[in-house]
């Protein structure tokens, strides 16, 4: 592999690498927010069993 | 999906359908990916700038995230504007920066003035102050844009390549329909993760909401 295509290949991993890392930290958050959803959920459901009054 | 697709088309063209330069060699093939990346930097910053706009001018909480967003994909886009083009430059001059190039120069104030909005943004509380504050920088940040587009062309001396000229883009068909595709690519792709992010920020905010209700 010649030098030029070593670098050409540098600036096209440089853009995979940069969604790569997007997609994995976009996957991390959809992961928190199903973790608050899901205690979100399970604090209304504690909320609607309490007695009223 | 239609980013990805472009992606895919773009990159196959510029690697196994597009010439090789009689200059460069294979080398100048980063082409396609810094230039497009670049412009679509830019893109976002106009995109945060309207937004930026529009809250100034209606007022409304969604223009501050869309501005916000808008901002955060350019930067994204400039780290990735400035990391290709320091290895395009490694290859054709010899040095990953080169500091007497005013269009480098001028790209990496943009790109500091607007990851600066970022400190600005955090260091006050959230609020219409905030997100006044955040609209009128995004918009002072978009005066420097044409600068920095125009330096190349002001400039005297450069070893910086222009491609774009009065009378018409200075490669072939073949060169410049992959250069078509490949910035289609990047704009989709820009476009789907703001969408993306933006989505992703309006449910935090909304939970938020929801916490402090049932809190």
């Amino acid at each position: 592999m010649s030098t030029g295509e070593k670098y050409l290949w540098g600036a096209y991993l440089a853009l995979f690498a940069m969604v790569l890392v997007y997609i994995v930290l976009i996957a991390l958050k959809v992961g928190r927010l199903e973790r608050e959803i899901a205690e979100l959920a399970e604090l209304a459901r504690a909320k609607a069993e309490e007695p009223r009054g | 999906m239609t980013a990805a697709a472009l992606l895919v088309a773009g990159l196959g063209l510029a690697l196994f359908w597009a010439p090789e330069d009689a200059d460069q060699g294979i080398s100048q093939k980063i082409f396609y990916v810094h230039v497009p990346v670049a412009l679509t930097a830019y893109a976002a910053f106009f995109w945060a700038a309207w937004k930026a706009l529009r809250l100034l001018w209606k007022g409304g909480d969604r223009y501050d995230l869309e501005s916000y967003t808008a901002v955060h994909m350019g930067v994204i886009f400039g780290v990735l504007t400035l990391v290709t083009g320091s290895i395009w430059a490694k290859v054709s001059w010899g040095h990953w920066w080169v500091w007497s190039e005013r269009q480098l120069t001028l790209f990496l104030i943009l790109f500091l003035f607007y990851s600066a909005y970022f400190m600005l943004r955090y260091s006050t509380d959230p609020g219409p102050r905030r997100a006044r504050t955040s609209a009128v920088y995004s918009l002072f940040g978009v005066v420097l844009i044409p600068v920095s587009f125009m330096a190349i062309r002001l400039a005297e001396g450069l070893i910086h390549p222009v491609v774009f000229k009065r009378d018409g883009p200075d490669m072939d068909g073949t060169m410049f329909l992959t250069f078509c595709v490949c910035l289609a690519a990047m704009l989709a792709l820009a476009g789907g993760l703001y969408l993306l992010e933006l989505s992703g920020k309006r449910a935090d905010a909304n939970l938020r909401d929801l916490r402090e209700r049932l809190a």
